[in-house]
Protein backbone atom coordinates (compact mmCIF):
# COMPACT_ATOMS: atom_id res chain seq x y z
CA UNK A 1 0.00 0.00 0.00
CA UNK A 2 1.35 3.43 -0.88
CA UNK A 3 2.05 6.01 1.80
CA UNK A 4 -0.65 8.44 0.66
CA UNK A 5 -3.24 5.75 1.13
CA UNK A 6 -2.35 5.21 4.75
CA UNK A 7 -2.43 8.77 6.07
CA UNK A 8 -5.71 10.46 6.78
CA UNK A 9 -4.43 14.03 6.98
CA UNK A 10 -1.19 15.60 5.77
CA UNK A 11 -1.00 17.43 9.11
CA UNK A 12 0.29 14.11 10.48
CA UNK A 13 3.40 14.26 8.29
CA UNK A 14 4.76 17.78 8.73
CA UNK A 15 8.37 18.64 9.51
CA UNK A 16 9.24 19.65 13.09
CA UNK A 17 9.50 23.30 12.01
CA UNK A 18 6.13 23.21 10.31
CA UNK A 19 4.44 21.63 13.31
CA UNK A 20 5.98 24.04 15.78
CA UNK A 21 5.08 26.97 13.56
CA UNK A 22 1.45 25.88 13.60
CA UNK A 23 1.56 25.25 17.33
CA UNK A 24 2.96 28.64 18.24
CA UNK A 25 0.44 30.49 16.10
CA UNK A 26 -2.45 28.51 17.52
CA UNK A 27 -1.17 28.86 21.05
CA UNK A 28 -1.02 32.63 20.69
CA UNK A 29 -4.55 32.66 19.31
CA UNK A 30 -5.74 30.44 22.16
CA UNK A 31 -4.23 32.71 24.81
CA UNK A 32 -6.00 35.62 23.16
CA UNK A 33 -9.25 33.67 23.02
CA UNK A 34 -9.27 32.63 26.68
CA UNK A 35 -8.89 36.24 27.83
CA UNK A 36 -12.68 36.28 27.54
CA UNK A 37 -12.93 33.66 30.31
CA UNK A 38 -12.64 35.39 33.71
CA UNK A 39 -10.85 32.38 35.23
CA UNK A 40 -8.00 32.57 32.71
CA UNK A 41 -8.03 36.38 32.35
CA UNK A 42 -7.44 36.80 36.07
CA UNK A 43 -4.66 34.21 36.20
CA UNK A 44 -2.91 35.70 33.18
CA UNK A 45 -3.19 39.17 34.68
CA UNK A 46 -1.60 38.02 37.93
CA UNK A 47 1.35 36.57 36.06
CA UNK A 48 1.41 39.45 33.62
CA UNK A 49 1.28 37.42 30.45
CA UNK A 50 -0.58 37.94 27.21
CA UNK A 51 -0.70 36.64 23.63
CA UNK A 52 2.24 38.84 22.59
CA UNK A 53 4.50 36.92 25.01
CA UNK A 54 4.05 33.66 23.11
CA UNK A 55 6.97 33.62 20.70
CA UNK A 56 7.91 29.96 20.70
CA UNK A 57 6.35 26.65 21.69
CA UNK A 58 8.49 26.66 24.84
CA UNK A 59 6.71 29.82 26.00
CA UNK A 60 3.78 27.62 26.96
CA UNK A 61 5.73 27.06 30.19
CA UNK A 62 4.98 30.62 31.29
CA UNK A 63 1.26 29.86 31.31
CA UNK A 64 -0.51 28.72 34.47
CA UNK A 65 -1.76 25.16 34.92
CA UNK A 66 -5.41 24.14 34.93
CA UNK A 67 -6.52 21.31 37.21
CA UNK A 68 -9.57 19.22 37.91
CA UNK A 69 -10.08 21.38 41.01
CA UNK A 70 -10.26 24.46 38.78
CA UNK A 71 -12.97 22.73 36.78
CA UNK A 72 -14.90 21.93 39.94
CA UNK A 73 -14.48 25.45 41.30
CA UNK A 74 -15.93 26.78 38.07
CA UNK A 75 -18.73 24.22 37.98
CA UNK A 76 -20.78 23.86 35.88
CA UNK A 77 -19.76 26.01 32.91
CA UNK A 78 -17.38 28.68 34.22
CA UNK A 79 -14.55 27.67 31.88
CA UNK A 80 -16.66 28.09 28.76
CA UNK A 81 -15.46 30.63 26.20
CA UNK A 82 -18.60 30.84 24.05
CA UNK A 83 -22.23 31.65 24.86
CA UNK A 84 -24.28 28.56 25.67
CA UNK A 85 -26.29 28.97 22.45
CA UNK A 86 -23.15 28.08 20.49
CA UNK A 87 -22.80 24.73 22.26
CA UNK A 88 -23.96 21.66 20.37
CA UNK A 89 -23.06 19.02 22.92
CA UNK A 90 -22.25 18.49 26.57
CA UNK A 91 -20.34 15.55 27.97
CA UNK A 92 -19.19 14.88 31.49
CA UNK A 93 -16.80 12.84 33.54
CA UNK A 94 -16.98 11.54 37.06
CA UNK A 95 -15.86 13.90 39.78
CA UNK A 96 -14.69 13.35 43.32
CA UNK A 97 -17.72 15.02 44.85
CA UNK A 98 -20.39 12.91 43.22
CA UNK A 99 -21.06 15.57 40.59
CA UNK A 100 -19.58 15.20 37.13
CA UNK A 101 -17.44 17.87 35.53
CA UNK A 102 -18.95 19.07 32.29
CA UNK A 103 -17.28 19.75 28.99
CA UNK A 104 -18.86 21.50 26.02
CA UNK A 105 -18.41 21.29 22.25
CA UNK A 106 -19.31 23.71 19.45
CA UNK A 107 -20.00 22.53 15.92
CA UNK A 108 -16.33 23.09 15.06
CA UNK A 109 -15.21 21.25 18.18
CA UNK A 110 -17.25 18.20 17.18
CA UNK A 111 -15.82 18.48 13.69
CA UNK A 112 -12.26 18.55 15.00
CA UNK A 113 -12.95 15.68 17.39
CA UNK A 114 -14.30 13.55 14.55
CA UNK A 115 -11.21 14.36 12.54
CA UNK A 116 -8.82 13.43 15.36
CA UNK A 117 -10.54 10.11 15.89
CA UNK A 118 -10.65 9.43 12.16
CA UNK A 119 -6.90 9.95 11.99
CA UNK A 120 -6.00 7.29 14.54
CA UNK A 121 -8.65 4.87 13.33
CA UNK A 122 -7.33 5.22 9.80
CA UNK A 123 -3.78 4.77 11.07
CA UNK A 124 -4.89 1.53 12.72
CA UNK A 125 -6.49 0.21 9.54
CA UNK A 126 -10.14 1.34 9.60
CA UNK A 127 -11.37 1.93 6.04
CA UNK A 128 -14.53 3.07 4.26
CA UNK A 129 -16.72 0.05 3.73
CA UNK A 130 -15.64 -1.64 6.97
CA UNK A 131 -18.18 -2.40 9.65
CA UNK A 132 -17.36 -1.42 13.23
CA UNK A 133 -18.95 -2.58 16.45
CA UNK A 134 -18.77 0.05 19.19
CA UNK A 135 -19.00 -1.66 22.55
CA UNK A 136 -18.30 1.50 24.53
CA UNK A 137 -20.96 3.16 26.60
CA UNK A 138 -22.78 6.03 24.92
CA UNK A 139 -23.92 8.87 27.13
CA UNK A 140 -22.05 11.48 29.14
CA UNK A 141 -18.91 9.35 28.72
CA UNK A 142 -16.99 10.59 25.67
CA UNK A 143 -15.84 7.17 24.44
CA UNK A 144 -18.90 5.99 22.54
CA UNK A 145 -19.68 9.19 20.70
CA UNK A 146 -16.04 10.05 19.99
CA UNK A 147 -15.33 6.76 18.24
CA UNK A 148 -18.73 6.92 16.55
CA UNK A 149 -17.95 10.26 14.91
CA UNK A 150 -14.52 9.17 13.75
CA UNK A 151 -15.84 6.01 12.14
CA UNK A 152 -18.66 7.94 10.49
CA UNK A 153 -16.12 10.40 9.12
CA UNK A 154 -14.08 7.58 7.61
CA UNK A 155 -17.20 6.04 6.12
CA UNK A 156 -17.26 2.80 8.08
CA UNK A 157 -20.66 1.50 8.99
CA UNK A 158 -21.37 1.42 12.70
CA UNK A 159 -23.08 -1.03 15.01
CA UNK A 160 -23.71 1.06 18.13
CA UNK A 161 -23.84 -1.99 20.39
CA UNK A 162 -22.90 0.02 23.52
CA UNK A 163 -21.44 -1.75 26.54
CA UNK A 164 -22.55 -4.91 28.29
CA UNK A 165 -24.86 -7.77 27.32
CA UNK A 166 -22.07 -10.00 26.10
CA UNK A 167 -24.41 -12.56 24.54
CA UNK A 168 -25.92 -9.92 22.28
CA UNK A 169 -22.44 -8.59 21.44
CA UNK A 170 -21.65 -12.01 19.99
CA UNK A 171 -24.91 -12.16 18.05
CA UNK A 172 -23.88 -8.91 16.39
CA UNK A 173 -20.27 -10.01 15.88
CA UNK A 174 -21.37 -13.29 14.32
CA UNK A 175 -24.29 -12.10 12.22
CA UNK A 176 -23.17 -8.64 11.05
CA UNK A 177 -19.52 -9.71 10.82
CA UNK A 178 -17.80 -6.41 11.70
CA UNK A 179 -14.08 -6.14 10.91
CA UNK A 180 -13.52 -3.52 13.61
CA UNK A 181 -14.20 -3.64 17.32
CA UNK A 182 -14.13 -0.69 19.72
CA UNK A 183 -14.10 -1.39 23.47
CA UNK A 184 -12.05 -1.24 26.64
CA UNK A 185 -9.17 -3.72 26.93
CA UNK A 186 -10.84 -5.42 29.90
CA UNK A 187 -14.04 -5.81 27.91
CA UNK A 188 -12.01 -7.48 25.17
CA UNK A 189 -10.85 -9.92 27.84
CA UNK A 190 -14.46 -10.52 28.86
CA UNK A 191 -15.38 -11.25 25.24
CA UNK A 192 -12.57 -13.80 25.04
CA UNK A 193 -13.70 -15.41 28.28
CA UNK A 194 -17.26 -15.64 27.01
CA UNK A 195 -16.13 -17.00 23.67
CA UNK A 196 -14.27 -19.81 25.45
CA UNK A 197 -17.10 -20.56 27.88
CA UNK A 198 -19.66 -20.77 25.09
CA UNK A 199 -17.25 -22.48 22.69
CA UNK A 200 -17.84 -19.88 20.01
CA UNK A 201 -15.50 -20.70 17.10
CA UNK A 202 -13.16 -17.89 16.06
CA UNK A 203 -14.07 -18.66 12.43
CA UNK A 204 -17.59 -17.42 13.08
CA UNK A 205 -16.17 -13.90 13.56
CA UNK A 206 -14.65 -11.58 11.01
CA UNK A 207 -12.70 -9.24 13.30
CA UNK A 208 -9.45 -7.73 12.02
CA UNK A 209 -8.69 -4.80 14.32
CA UNK A 210 -9.64 -3.92 17.89
CA UNK A 211 -9.34 -0.27 18.94
CA UNK A 212 -8.89 -0.44 22.70
CA UNK A 213 -8.79 2.47 25.09
CA UNK A 214 -10.21 4.47 27.99
CA UNK A 215 -8.23 2.58 30.64
CA UNK A 216 -4.58 1.64 31.13
CA UNK A 217 -3.52 -1.77 29.87
CA UNK A 218 -0.32 -3.67 29.28
CA UNK A 219 1.76 -5.31 26.56
CA UNK A 220 0.98 -8.71 28.09
CA UNK A 221 -2.72 -8.01 27.66
CA UNK A 222 -2.07 -6.99 24.06
CA UNK A 223 -0.31 -10.27 23.27
CA UNK A 224 -3.10 -12.25 24.89
CA UNK A 225 -5.94 -10.38 23.16
CA UNK A 226 -4.20 -10.50 19.76
CA UNK A 227 -3.59 -14.21 20.14
CA UNK A 228 -7.08 -15.14 21.30
CA UNK A 229 -9.10 -12.80 19.09
CA UNK A 230 -6.66 -12.99 16.19
CA UNK A 231 -6.79 -9.26 15.63
CA UNK A 232 -4.39 -6.39 15.50
CA UNK A 233 -4.97 -4.12 18.50
CA UNK A 234 -4.45 -0.36 18.56
CA UNK A 235 -4.28 1.71 21.72
CA UNK A 236 -5.69 5.22 21.88
CA UNK A 237 -5.63 7.98 24.47
CA UNK A 238 -7.73 10.91 25.47
CA UNK A 239 -9.59 12.41 28.38
CA UNK A 240 -12.90 14.16 28.47
CA UNK A 241 -11.56 17.24 30.30
CA UNK A 242 -9.49 18.01 27.23
CA UNK A 243 -11.81 16.57 24.57
CA UNK A 244 -12.18 12.78 24.81
CA UNK A 245 -10.51 9.96 22.86
CA UNK A 246 -8.25 10.93 19.98
CA UNK A 247 -5.53 13.07 21.52
CA UNK A 248 -3.24 10.28 20.40
CA UNK A 249 -3.49 6.80 18.95
CA UNK A 250 -1.36 3.96 17.66
CA UNK A 251 -0.83 3.07 14.03
CA UNK A 252 -0.42 -0.52 12.87
CA UNK A 253 3.27 -0.51 13.86
CA UNK A 254 2.71 -0.12 17.63
CA UNK A 255 5.58 2.34 18.07
CA UNK A 256 3.73 4.48 20.58
CA UNK A 257 0.65 6.65 20.18
CA UNK A 258 0.91 9.39 17.57
CA UNK A 259 -0.07 12.71 19.13
CA UNK A 260 -2.31 15.03 17.10
CA UNK A 261 0.20 17.83 17.51
CA UNK A 262 -1.56 20.40 15.37
CA UNK A 263 -4.50 20.19 17.78
CA UNK A 264 -2.76 19.60 21.11
CA UNK A 265 0.46 20.70 22.71
CA UNK A 266 1.54 17.87 25.01
CA UNK A 267 4.21 18.48 27.64
CA UNK A 268 5.73 15.83 29.85
CA UNK A 269 6.70 17.21 33.26
CA UNK A 270 8.14 16.00 36.51
CA UNK A 271 5.02 15.95 38.72
CA UNK A 272 7.01 17.25 41.71
CA UNK A 273 9.13 20.01 40.21
CA UNK A 274 6.82 20.63 37.23
CA UNK A 275 9.92 20.98 35.05
CA UNK A 276 10.02 19.23 31.66
CA UNK A 277 11.57 15.76 31.60
CA UNK A 278 13.59 14.62 28.57
CA UNK A 279 11.80 12.51 25.97
CA UNK A 280 11.95 8.87 26.97
CA UNK A 281 11.61 9.67 30.66
CA UNK A 282 8.40 9.13 32.61
CA UNK A 283 6.49 12.26 33.59
CA UNK A 284 3.02 13.70 33.91
CA UNK A 285 1.27 14.69 30.70
CA UNK A 286 0.16 18.31 30.61
CA UNK A 287 -2.02 19.18 27.66
CA UNK A 288 -2.98 22.45 26.02
CA UNK A 289 -5.78 22.37 23.46
CA UNK A 290 -4.91 24.49 20.43
CA UNK A 291 -8.16 24.40 18.51
CA UNK A 292 -11.04 24.30 20.92
CA UNK A 293 -13.83 26.83 20.92
CA UNK A 294 -16.38 25.98 23.59
CA UNK A 295 -14.01 25.00 26.37
CA UNK A 296 -10.39 25.79 25.65
CA UNK A 297 -7.92 24.16 27.99
CA UNK A 298 -4.59 25.63 29.00
CA UNK A 299 -1.97 23.27 30.44
CA UNK A 300 -4.36 20.72 31.87
CA UNK A 301 -2.64 18.52 34.43
CA UNK A 302 -3.86 15.09 33.38
CA UNK A 303 -2.12 13.25 36.27
CA UNK A 304 -1.43 10.51 33.72
CA UNK A 305 2.15 9.28 33.71
CA UNK A 306 3.77 8.39 30.37
CA UNK A 307 6.83 9.32 28.34
CA UNK A 308 7.26 11.02 24.98
CA UNK A 309 9.02 9.31 22.08
CA UNK A 310 10.95 11.32 19.52
CA UNK A 311 14.24 9.48 18.94
CA UNK A 312 12.99 7.09 16.27
CA UNK A 313 10.90 7.51 13.14
CA UNK A 314 7.78 5.46 12.72
CA UNK A 315 7.69 3.31 9.56
CA UNK A 316 4.14 4.53 8.90
CA UNK A 317 5.46 7.88 7.71
CA UNK A 318 3.79 10.03 10.35
CA UNK A 319 6.23 12.53 11.82
CA UNK A 320 4.21 13.42 14.89
CA UNK A 321 5.69 13.00 18.34
CA UNK A 322 4.50 9.84 20.02
CA UNK A 323 3.70 8.91 23.60
CA UNK A 324 3.97 5.67 25.53
CA UNK A 325 1.11 3.83 27.14
CA UNK A 326 -0.18 5.34 30.37
CA UNK A 327 2.02 3.81 33.04
CA UNK A 328 0.33 5.17 36.14
CA UNK A 329 -1.05 8.21 37.87
CA UNK A 330 0.59 11.05 39.75
CA UNK A 331 -2.41 11.14 42.07
CA UNK A 332 -4.39 8.32 43.65
CA UNK A 333 -7.08 8.04 41.01
CA UNK A 334 -8.09 4.47 40.14
CA UNK A 335 -9.59 3.32 36.89
CA UNK A 336 -12.01 0.49 37.61
CA UNK A 337 -13.91 -1.06 34.71
CA UNK A 338 -13.22 2.14 32.75
CA UNK A 339 -14.60 4.45 35.45
CA UNK A 340 -12.42 6.95 37.28
CA UNK A 341 -12.62 6.51 41.03
CA UNK A 342 -10.83 8.31 43.84
CA UNK A 343 -10.41 6.65 47.24
CA UNK A 344 -11.66 9.92 48.75
CA UNK A 345 -15.08 9.25 47.16
CA UNK A 346 -15.31 5.99 49.08
CA UNK A 347 -14.31 7.80 52.24
CA UNK A 348 -17.01 10.44 51.75
CA UNK A 349 -19.58 7.73 51.20
CA UNK A 350 -18.56 5.92 54.40
CA UNK A 351 -18.71 9.13 56.39
CA UNK A 352 -22.39 9.26 55.49
CA UNK A 353 -22.93 5.84 57.06
CA UNK A 354 -22.93 5.91 60.82
CA UNK A 355 -22.82 2.12 61.05
CA UNK A 356 -19.17 1.80 60.19
CA UNK A 357 -15.93 3.54 60.98
CA UNK A 358 -14.38 5.52 58.11
CA UNK A 359 -11.42 3.15 58.08
CA UNK A 360 -11.41 1.26 54.84
CA UNK A 361 -9.22 -0.58 52.40
CA UNK A 362 -9.93 -0.92 48.69
CA UNK A 363 -8.80 -4.23 47.21
CA UNK A 364 -8.74 -4.59 43.43
CA UNK A 365 -8.33 -7.87 41.59
CA UNK A 366 -8.94 -9.23 38.15
CA UNK A 367 -9.84 -12.87 38.81
CA UNK A 368 -11.20 -13.51 35.31
CA UNK A 369 -11.38 -10.74 32.79
CA UNK A 370 -13.18 -7.98 34.66
CA UNK A 371 -12.04 -5.95 37.62
CA UNK A 372 -13.36 -7.01 40.99
CA UNK A 373 -13.56 -4.18 43.48
CA UNK A 374 -13.95 -4.79 47.19
CA UNK A 375 -13.98 -2.33 50.08
CA UNK A 376 -13.08 -3.68 53.48
CA UNK A 377 -14.93 -1.65 56.07
CA UNK A 378 -14.68 -1.80 59.84
CA UNK A 379 -17.95 -2.47 61.65
CA UNK A 380 -18.95 -0.09 64.41
CA UNK A 381 -19.82 -2.31 67.42
CA UNK A 382 -22.99 -0.31 68.19
CA UNK A 383 -24.50 -1.35 64.88
CA UNK A 384 -23.73 -5.02 65.11
CA UNK A 385 -26.86 -7.15 65.09
CA UNK A 386 -27.40 -10.83 65.78
CA UNK A 387 -29.91 -10.85 62.90
CA UNK A 388 -28.54 -11.82 59.52
CA UNK A 389 -31.23 -9.80 57.74
CA UNK A 390 -30.10 -6.60 59.44
CA UNK A 391 -26.47 -7.29 58.67
CA UNK A 392 -27.33 -7.91 55.03
CA UNK A 393 -29.30 -4.68 54.93
CA UNK A 394 -26.36 -2.83 56.38
CA UNK A 395 -24.08 -4.28 53.71
CA UNK A 396 -26.54 -3.43 50.94
CA UNK A 397 -26.97 0.10 52.24
CA UNK A 398 -23.19 0.61 52.29
CA UNK A 399 -22.87 -0.75 48.77
CA UNK A 400 -25.62 1.53 47.50
CA UNK A 401 -24.10 4.58 49.17
CA UNK A 402 -20.67 3.85 47.74
CA UNK A 403 -22.20 3.35 44.31
CA UNK A 404 -23.94 6.72 44.49
CA UNK A 405 -20.61 8.40 45.27
CA UNK A 406 -18.36 6.52 42.87
CA UNK A 407 -20.70 5.33 40.12
CA UNK A 408 -19.50 1.74 40.40
CA UNK A 409 -20.31 -1.31 42.47
CA UNK A 410 -17.95 -2.15 45.27
CA UNK A 411 -18.52 -5.34 47.22
CA UNK A 412 -18.48 -4.44 50.89
CA UNK A 413 -16.51 -6.75 53.12
CA UNK A 414 -17.31 -6.06 56.78
CA UNK A 415 -14.36 -6.59 59.08
CA UNK A 416 -13.60 -6.22 62.79
CA UNK A 417 -12.89 -2.86 64.34
CA UNK A 418 -9.17 -2.06 64.49
CA UNK A 419 -8.36 -4.77 61.96
CA UNK A 420 -7.40 -2.40 59.15
CA UNK A 421 -3.88 -1.21 59.62
CA UNK A 422 -3.47 2.39 60.78
CA UNK A 423 -0.83 4.52 59.17
CA UNK A 424 0.73 7.50 60.78
CA UNK A 425 1.40 9.24 57.51
CA UNK A 426 -0.63 8.99 54.33
CA UNK A 427 -2.88 5.99 54.69
CA UNK A 428 -2.44 3.24 52.13
CA UNK A 429 -6.06 2.89 51.14
CA UNK A 430 -5.62 0.70 48.10
CA UNK A 431 -4.24 -2.73 47.33
CA UNK A 432 -4.22 -3.13 43.58
CA UNK A 433 -3.56 -6.75 42.60
CA UNK A 434 -4.53 -6.30 38.95
CA UNK A 435 -1.82 -7.20 36.47
CA UNK A 436 0.27 -4.25 35.46
CA UNK A 437 3.26 -3.51 33.35
CA UNK A 438 6.67 -3.32 34.95
CA UNK B 1 -40.57 -13.66 81.94
CA UNK B 2 -37.69 -16.08 81.70
CA UNK B 3 -35.12 -15.74 78.96
CA UNK B 4 -31.77 -17.21 78.00
CA UNK B 5 -28.83 -14.97 77.15
CA UNK B 6 -27.04 -15.46 73.91
CA UNK B 7 -23.68 -14.08 72.86
CA UNK B 8 -23.59 -13.01 69.22
CA UNK B 9 -20.19 -12.63 67.70
CA UNK B 10 -19.32 -11.00 64.39
CA UNK B 11 -17.13 -13.22 62.23
CA UNK B 12 -15.01 -11.86 59.44
CA UNK B 13 -14.50 -13.93 56.36
CA UNK B 14 -11.02 -14.96 57.42
CA UNK B 15 -9.57 -18.40 58.15
CA UNK B 16 -9.17 -19.15 61.81
CA UNK B 17 -11.52 -16.53 63.12
CA UNK B 18 -14.09 -18.92 64.63
CA UNK B 19 -11.23 -21.00 66.01
CA UNK B 20 -9.75 -17.99 67.81
CA UNK B 21 -13.07 -17.24 69.46
CA UNK B 22 -13.62 -20.78 70.66
CA UNK B 23 -10.04 -20.99 71.83
CA UNK B 24 -10.30 -17.75 73.84
CA UNK B 25 -13.33 -19.18 75.63
CA UNK B 26 -11.83 -22.63 76.08
CA UNK B 27 -8.60 -21.23 77.55
CA UNK B 28 -10.67 -19.29 80.07
CA UNK B 29 -12.53 -22.45 81.07
CA UNK B 30 -15.81 -21.31 79.57
CA UNK B 31 -17.98 -24.14 78.34
CA UNK B 32 -20.03 -23.66 75.17
CA UNK B 33 -23.46 -25.11 75.83
CA UNK B 34 -24.61 -24.88 72.22
CA UNK B 35 -24.03 -22.66 69.21
CA UNK B 36 -25.36 -21.71 65.83
CA UNK B 37 -23.42 -20.32 62.91
CA UNK B 38 -24.98 -18.20 60.18
CA UNK B 39 -22.83 -17.16 57.30
CA UNK B 40 -22.66 -15.55 53.89
CA UNK B 41 -19.73 -15.36 51.50
CA UNK B 42 -18.56 -12.25 53.23
CA UNK B 43 -19.11 -12.57 56.96
CA UNK B 44 -20.68 -14.75 59.60
CA UNK B 45 -22.57 -14.55 62.85
CA UNK B 46 -21.62 -16.95 65.59
CA UNK B 47 -24.27 -17.34 68.28
CA UNK B 48 -23.26 -18.97 71.52
CA UNK B 49 -24.91 -20.06 74.74
CA UNK B 50 -22.45 -20.10 77.63
CA UNK B 51 -22.98 -20.18 81.37
CA UNK B 52 -21.60 -16.70 82.10
CA UNK B 53 -22.35 -14.60 79.02
CA UNK B 54 -21.25 -11.30 80.63
CA UNK B 55 -17.81 -12.63 81.58
CA UNK B 56 -17.37 -14.33 78.23
CA UNK B 57 -18.56 -11.19 76.40
CA UNK B 58 -16.00 -8.99 78.18
CA UNK B 59 -13.27 -11.50 77.43
CA UNK B 60 -14.10 -11.54 73.74
CA UNK B 61 -14.41 -7.76 73.54
CA UNK B 62 -10.94 -7.46 74.98
CA UNK B 63 -9.64 -9.76 72.26
CA UNK B 64 -11.02 -7.30 69.70
CA UNK B 65 -14.17 -8.95 68.40
CA UNK B 66 -17.64 -7.45 68.20
CA UNK B 67 -20.05 -9.07 70.63
CA UNK B 68 -23.52 -8.39 71.84
CA UNK B 69 -25.93 -10.12 74.17
CA UNK B 70 -29.44 -10.97 73.04
CA UNK B 71 -32.31 -12.48 74.99
CA UNK B 72 -33.83 -15.63 73.57
CA UNK B 73 -36.68 -17.85 74.67
CA UNK B 74 -35.60 -21.34 75.76
CA UNK B 75 -38.46 -23.80 75.38
CA UNK B 76 -38.46 -27.35 76.62
CA UNK B 77 -39.87 -29.65 73.99
CA UNK B 78 -41.11 -33.21 74.08
CA UNK B 79 -39.75 -35.77 71.72
CA UNK B 80 -42.88 -36.26 69.68
CA UNK B 81 -44.18 -35.25 66.25
CA UNK B 82 -45.86 -31.87 65.82
CA UNK B 83 -44.26 -30.04 68.74
CA UNK B 84 -42.30 -27.56 66.66
CA UNK B 85 -45.29 -27.04 64.40
CA UNK B 86 -47.34 -26.13 67.46
CA UNK B 87 -44.78 -23.52 68.51
CA UNK B 88 -44.73 -21.95 65.07
CA UNK B 89 -48.49 -21.97 64.94
CA UNK B 90 -48.80 -20.16 68.27
CA UNK B 91 -46.25 -17.52 67.27
CA UNK B 92 -47.80 -16.85 63.90
CA UNK B 93 -51.26 -16.58 65.44
CA UNK B 94 -50.00 -13.42 67.18
CA UNK B 95 -47.96 -12.21 64.19
CA UNK B 96 -44.73 -12.76 66.08
CA UNK B 97 -41.75 -13.06 63.78
CA UNK B 98 -39.29 -15.85 64.29
CA UNK B 99 -35.88 -14.44 63.37
CA UNK B 100 -33.98 -17.65 63.88
CA UNK B 101 -33.96 -20.72 66.07
CA UNK B 102 -31.65 -23.53 67.04
CA UNK B 103 -31.69 -26.42 69.44
CA UNK B 104 -29.76 -27.98 72.21
CA UNK B 105 -30.87 -31.43 71.18
CA UNK B 106 -29.40 -33.45 74.06
CA UNK B 107 -31.58 -31.65 76.55
CA UNK B 108 -34.38 -31.08 74.08
CA UNK B 109 -34.28 -27.32 74.46
CA UNK B 110 -35.32 -25.11 71.58
CA UNK B 111 -33.86 -21.60 71.47
CA UNK B 112 -35.97 -18.97 69.74
CA UNK B 113 -35.14 -15.45 68.63
CA UNK B 114 -38.49 -13.74 68.13
CA UNK B 115 -39.65 -10.21 67.41
CA UNK B 116 -41.58 -9.94 70.68
CA UNK B 117 -40.28 -11.91 73.66
CA UNK B 118 -43.07 -10.97 76.08
CA UNK B 119 -45.93 -11.92 73.81
CA UNK B 120 -44.21 -15.12 72.73
CA UNK B 121 -43.38 -16.07 76.31
CA UNK B 122 -46.98 -15.53 77.33
CA UNK B 123 -48.63 -17.54 74.60
CA UNK B 124 -46.19 -20.43 74.89
CA UNK B 125 -46.60 -20.58 78.68
CA UNK B 126 -50.38 -20.45 78.35
CA UNK B 127 -50.15 -23.44 76.04
CA UNK B 128 -48.27 -25.56 78.56
CA UNK B 129 -44.78 -25.15 77.21
CA UNK B 130 -42.02 -24.92 79.81
CA UNK B 131 -39.70 -21.96 79.32
CA UNK B 132 -36.39 -21.77 81.09
CA UNK B 133 -34.28 -18.97 82.50
CA UNK B 134 -30.61 -18.74 81.65
CA UNK B 135 -29.64 -20.35 84.95
CA UNK B 136 -32.13 -23.19 84.47
CA UNK B 137 -30.44 -24.09 81.20
CA UNK B 138 -27.47 -25.24 83.20
CA UNK B 139 -29.30 -26.99 85.98
CA UNK B 140 -29.25 -30.77 85.93
CA UNK B 141 -32.97 -30.94 86.50
CA UNK B 142 -33.61 -29.76 82.97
Amino acid sequence: MKLENKIWDKAECLSRDEIENIQVQKLRATVKQVMSVPFYAQKFKEIGIGPEDIKSVADVRHLPFTTKTDMRNNYPLGLMAVPKEKVLRFHGSSGTTGKPTFVAYTKNDLEMWSDMVARFLYAGGARPGNTAQISFGYGLFTGGFGLHYGLEKIGSSIIPAASGNTRRQFTLLQDLKPELLVCTPTYALRLIEYMEEEKIPRESLNLKVAFLGSEPWTEDMRLYIEDKLQVNTCNNYGLSEVIGPGISGECVYHTGMHIQEDYFLVECLDPETLEPVPDGQLGELVITALNKEAMPMIRYRTRDLAYLISDTDCPCGRTTKRMSRIKGRSDDMLIIRGVNVFPSQVEEALLQCKDVTPNFLIVLDRPGSLDRSVVKVEMAPAFFSDKMSEMQMLKNRLEETIRSYTGIHFEVDLVQPQSIERFTGKAARVIDNRPKEK
Amino acid sequence: MKTAKQLSVFLENKPGHAYNICKTLGDAGINIFTLSLADTNQFGLLRLIVENPETAGELLKKSGVIVNITELLAVKIDNRPGVLAKIYELLSSLDINLEYAYAFAMRRIFLLRVSDNEKAFQILSENDFTLLSHEELFSDEN
